[in-house]
């Protein structure tokens, strides 16, 4: 057999085993990688900062390499290659024989020359450690400079808001991603980014970082200075030939091991791919020319379809911030006698610019700032020579609707590349939608490896998905899942009329198969909000939480929270919950809703705990369910020198009205006294504030991941107008949304948006406004409390049972005891023990 | 991990390696269309009743994603016709046929295989 040892275990190492193992099982291969994690989405590294963890970013575990035989050795530095005995050896001594050796050595980021860069404090921006390292800094200090304002400094300069540091950007040259855009394009992003809070300072050369011991500012070489407690550089790439050239092999002067156009250096066993390369004077710092070099060795191995490396588009776009930009073919207009289109709007933050060839025939290349959308297509067009239209000038100043978009999509060749990051065309995608059937994007993902990469062509992919289906006679339409061929909104109204009650009934006469856990809760949520029948009379379609009317907590306990209307309670009323959860051994915290959370219930004690909160005058919070949960209040006018009207008493009201009420996803509320808005009623789903003449009624707005202001209803309504509208809106949304959507989502998905709304449930353009008032008072007026019906029931609390054939309790529970309360055994550790 | 290779010594491959089938509880103590879990010696195996195909499966309640003891309380449902159970956790599913994990790179469950005989369910065991 055939050894191949493979030397960096980067994203273009990994893609390189997966490609050869896809096409043969004649070579062992043995891969060396520094890190001392296997493979990670270098490309995403910066989501590390906004939840990801090192976990998340693996490409693929250590299983994989086990189960394709593949000998992965990480932690493990080669740092000699003996080119006669073909063998490597690594720092720990290691020393491995090859038949080919394959070089993905990656590269590391460039450090310019400046004096005091050894400080404490000064990081560069390459692996899931120096993030680490960067994010145990930034928590002790307050402002961070980046230095470079190309991609990665972009980037790192995100990192650094998202670490909530008061953030600089120090860029050399006269703009802003000098190699992408040009001086407009640059000014627009200065623009963008100020808004964000970020300052740029352009046209700056670092000289000198100041500090003792730690820095502590940075002087520039026109004298001025600033001051900073950490520095991020990210000004560029080193490629990481130091072990080739140590071994003999040519490199570039300016970095790179260089390569014939087959990847070859020159050793004949020898191969570099990726990064670490120069290849005809360029190196690539882009994951798709790496993944294509890695197929060209690949090909070459096993012999078959062999071809060259012919270069690489550097065409990009990209979300810096949440600012598109896109710079595609010939960006800056360099071709003899190109003409440049540009459109410039500062008012919305947009400059597209795009190359005309001198007879107005082609499209040579342009740039996108604020408004990418037409990126793919005008990618595709130079790509491809699609010759222009009459007036070429349409293509920046005509509305960039939707349809254009697709019908741009239609008239793209079968050879056009789509997902650059696989090499996929155009014709391998309608091949496989043709062939195979695939009628989902998901589907389709998997079939080809699409979108996996960068995920940029997801939505160029799914209008090819779309436009294919619709030309082989499909329709195309939203289902709930592989069980139902109907929307959610479609399923309501077949419920509602055929007057189904139960899961099976729904699925017998609507569906096939026997459901999954998609349809199951989906389907239960629309029986709860159309019928309000128990919920345990169908324990086994809900959601875990929903099936124990409780939370499920790390290591399998359960979390109790009583519901707290409008966040008031009596002393009486807290001594209760106190009791209760020091008779229980309960771990207490308040919530972010304005109420108590008992943690760390095992699922047989839950129906005593609810007892006896519910001897106390207590009754289910549904913090379990996508229900109501809380609406919180501030004090309001009754003790609040500035509260125009009782926030306190409305909010209970409104919190009591809609209690138990099951919807597409949770539903939140508040109340505030006056404008100062204390309860933050405008990052609810329906929000209200209180003014001189009545209430101003907020909707649609979110916390969480993607926040979102509500936006204004009405102003200056009653109460009772107020309490109306809010009967439409939700009971419109739980009709009309898809499952798990919240008001927001629900909203922005909505043809003609807020003014739509309005419409409807103010108008009433649809007539339906009785009806949905009608629905929702017999929701109101079916409400119980399900807790009640478990504690009343004993044959339902048979349920409430770790084991059915035994009283045993789960022995894997465990706590541990922290600042006085228990909480449980950290999962990951449980996880280690049990390795 | 001990804990999975543990269970995999009392996952039998074929029918006649069975040595023990134990009583586990009566029909009537499980959720229809739904599990519940079974204590057999320290092992915790989830026992589903697939009522609407009037099948039974059982696997183990341990979820290899995060080790949690659970699987007994997801949902189950099929695939292009396979059975299935999803984690209640993170909705990992699992075939119910052979344990492999069907939308991620978990480790393999063990499945069991289940008998019914007057009213009563039995789960096969190796030991
Ligand atoms: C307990 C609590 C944290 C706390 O200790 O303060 C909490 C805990 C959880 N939140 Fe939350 N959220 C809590 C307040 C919030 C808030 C603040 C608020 O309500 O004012 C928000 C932002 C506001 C919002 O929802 O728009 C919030 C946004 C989320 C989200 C993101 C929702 C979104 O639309 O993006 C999730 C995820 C989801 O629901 O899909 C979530 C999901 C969860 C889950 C249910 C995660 C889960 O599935 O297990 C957590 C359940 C823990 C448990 O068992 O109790 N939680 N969560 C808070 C309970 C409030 C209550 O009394 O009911
Ligand atoms: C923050 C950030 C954002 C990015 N965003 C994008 C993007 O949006 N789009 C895009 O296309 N690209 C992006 N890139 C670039 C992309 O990550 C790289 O092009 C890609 O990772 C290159 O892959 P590689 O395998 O050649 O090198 P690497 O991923 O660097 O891997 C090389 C590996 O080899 C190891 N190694 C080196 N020498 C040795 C040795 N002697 N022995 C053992 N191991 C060794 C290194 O430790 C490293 O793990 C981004 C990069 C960063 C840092
Ligand atoms: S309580 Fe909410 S924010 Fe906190 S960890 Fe859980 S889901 Fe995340
Ligand atoms: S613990 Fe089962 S899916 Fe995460």
């Amino acid at each position: 057999m055939t050894r191949i040892i493979v030397v960096g275990n980067g994203m273009v190492g990994l893609k390189f085993c997966e490609k050869l193992i896809s096409r043969s099982a004649d070579f062992e291969i043995i891969v060396y990688g520094e890190e001392p994690r296997p493979a990670y989405d270098r490309v995403h590294l910066s989501s590390f900062f906004s939840g990801s963890s090192a976990e998340d970013l693996l490409l693929t575990p250590y299983s994989w390499y086990e189960s394709n035989k593949i000998k992965l050795l990480t932690g493990e530095l080669v740092t000699s290659i003996d080119r006669n005995e073909k063998a490597v050896q690594t720092h720990s001594g290691r020393k491995d024989h090859y038949d080919i050796l394959v070089l993905a050595t990656g590269s590391s980021a460039f450090v310019p020359n400046i004096e005091g860069v050894e400080r404490n404090g000064v990081f560069v921006y390459r692996t899931i450690e120096d993030l680490i390292q960067i994010r145990d800094y930034a928590s002790k200090i307050k402002k961070a400079v980046v230095i470079g304002g190309g991609l990665l400094g972009l980037e790192a300069a995100k990192a650094m808001i998202d670490l909530r540091l008061e953030t600089h950007v120090v860029e050399f040259a006269q703009r802003l991603m000098p190699r992408q855009v040009d001086d407009d394009g640059s000014a627009i992003l200065v623009n963008k980014l100020q808004q964000l809070g970020i300052q740029v300072h352009i046209n700056k050369s670092t000289s000198r970082i100041e500090g003792n011991g730690k820095l502590e500012g940075l002087t520039f070489s026109n004298g001025t200075s600033i001051d900073a407690d950490m520095l991020v550089i990210s000004a560029g790439i080193r490629p990481r030939d130091e072990l080739a050239k140590n071994s003999g092999l040519n490199v570039h002067q300016r970095g790179g091991i260089l390569v014939d156009d087959f990847m070859k250096t020159n050793d004949e066993n020898i191969f570099a791919i990726g990064e670490a390369v120069c290849h005809n004077n360029m190196v690539y710092g882009l994951v798709a020319p790496g993944y294509e070099m890695a197929e060209v060795v690949v090909r070459q191995l096993v012999n078959d379809h062999i071809k060259p490396f012919k270069g690489f588009d550097m065409s990009t776009k990209l979300k810096l911030l949440g600012v598109d930009v896109g710079s595609f073919g010939d960006a800056f207009g360099e071709t003899p006698g190109s003409i440049p289109i540009a459109l410039k709007d500062n008012r919305n933050g947009v400059y597209k610019r795009v190359n005309i060839s001198s007879d107005g025939k082609f499209l040579l290349g342009g740039i996108l700032v604020g408004d990418a959308a037409q990126y793919h297509l005008f990618h595709q067009m130079v790509a491809n020579k699609i010759p222009l239209p009459n007036q070429p000038e349409s293509l920046i100043f005509g509305t960039s609707s939707k349809t254009d978009e697709t019908s741009g999509v239609k008239n793209l060749p079968d050879s056009a590349q789509i997902c650059s990051c696989e090499n996929i065309s155009k014709g391998d995608l309608v091949f496989q939608i043709a062939q195979s059937g695939v009628t989902t994007l998901d589907g389709l993902k998997k079939n080809t490896k699409a979108c996996t990469g960068c995920g940029g062509c997801a939505p160029m992919v799914n209008d090819i998905l779309k436009i294919t289906l619709e030309s082989l006679g499909h329709k195309v339409k939203k289902t709930l899942c592989e069980h139902f061929d109907y929307s959610r909104q479609e399923l309501f109204g077949i419920i509602k009329v055929k007057e189904l009650r139960t899961f099976n009934q729904v699925l017998d006469s609507h569906g096939r198969g026997d459901g999954c856990e998609v349809c199951k809760p989906a389907v239960a949520s629309l029986l709860a909000s159309i019928w309000n029948e128990p919920i345990m009379q169908q324990p086994t379609i809900q959601d875990t939480n929903d099936r124990y009317l409780a939370n499920i907590q790390k290591g399998g306990s359960y979390s109790v929270v009583p519901r707290i209307a409008g966040g008031e309670i009596t002393p009486d009323k807290l001594m209760a919950i106190g009791r209760i959860a020091q008779k229980y051994n309960l771990y207490t915290k308040i919530t972010g809703g304005q109420r108590i959370d008992m943690f760390g219930a095992r699922v047989d004690q839950l129906p005593s705990i609810w007892a006896e909160l519910i001897e106390e005058g207590f009754e289910s919070g549904h913090a379990y369910g996508k229900a109501l949960r809380t609406v919180k209040s501030c004090v309001g006018s009754t003790w609040c020198r500035f509260g125009v009207q009782d926030s306190v008493a409305y909010a209970i009201f409104i919190e009591n009205r809609y209690k138990g009420l099951r919807a597409p996803h949770k539903i939140k509320g508040a109340v505030s006294g006056c404008i100062r808005e204390c309860a933050e009623a405008q990052s609810k789903d329906f929000g209200i504030i209180a003014t001189e003449k009545g209430w101003n009624l907020y909707v649609c707005g979110n916390g969480g991941a993607r926040p979102q202001h509500a936006k204004l209803l009405v102003n200056d309504v009653d109460m009772e107008t107020c309490t109306k509208l809010i009967d439409r809106f939700l009971m419109f949304y739980i009709r009309t949304a898809d499952p798990l959507t919240r008001t927001a989502t629900w909203l922005n998905k909505m043809e003609g948006g807020l003014d739509y709304l309005r419409e409807v449930i103010i108008d009433d353009k649809l007539g339906i406004c009785d009806l949905l008032e009608k629905e929702m008072k017999e929701l109101i007026e079916g409400y119980h409390c399900e807790w009640k019906k478990v504690v009343d029931d004993p044959e339902l609390q048979k349920q409430f049972k770790h084991f059915i054939n035994s009283d045993d309790t789960d022995p894997t529970l465990s706590f541990v005891e922290v600042r006085e309360q228990k909480l449980p055994s950290n999962w990951n550790e449980m996880r280690d023990k049990n390795k | 991990m001990e804990i999975l290779n543990q269970l995999r010594t009392h996952a039998a491959e074929n029918l006649c390696e069975i040595k023990i089938w134990f009583r586990a509880a009566h029909i009537s103590d499980f959720p229809e269309n739904g599990g519940a879990c079974i204590k057999y010696k320290d092992l915790q195996i989830a026992v589903f009743n697939f009522s609407r195909r009037n099948e039974w499966y059982a696997c183990q309640n341990l979820c290899p994603h995060k080790m949690q003891m659970v699987l007994s309380r997801g949902m189950i449902g099929s695939t292009d016709g396979d059975p299935k159970i999803a984690c209640p956790f993170h909705k990992k599913t699992f075939s119910l046929l052979n344990g492999q994990c069907l939308n991620g790179e978990e480790e393999k469950i063990s499945v069991f295989p289940v008998k019914v005989e007057d009213g009563f369910i039995y789960i096969g065991f190796t030991k």
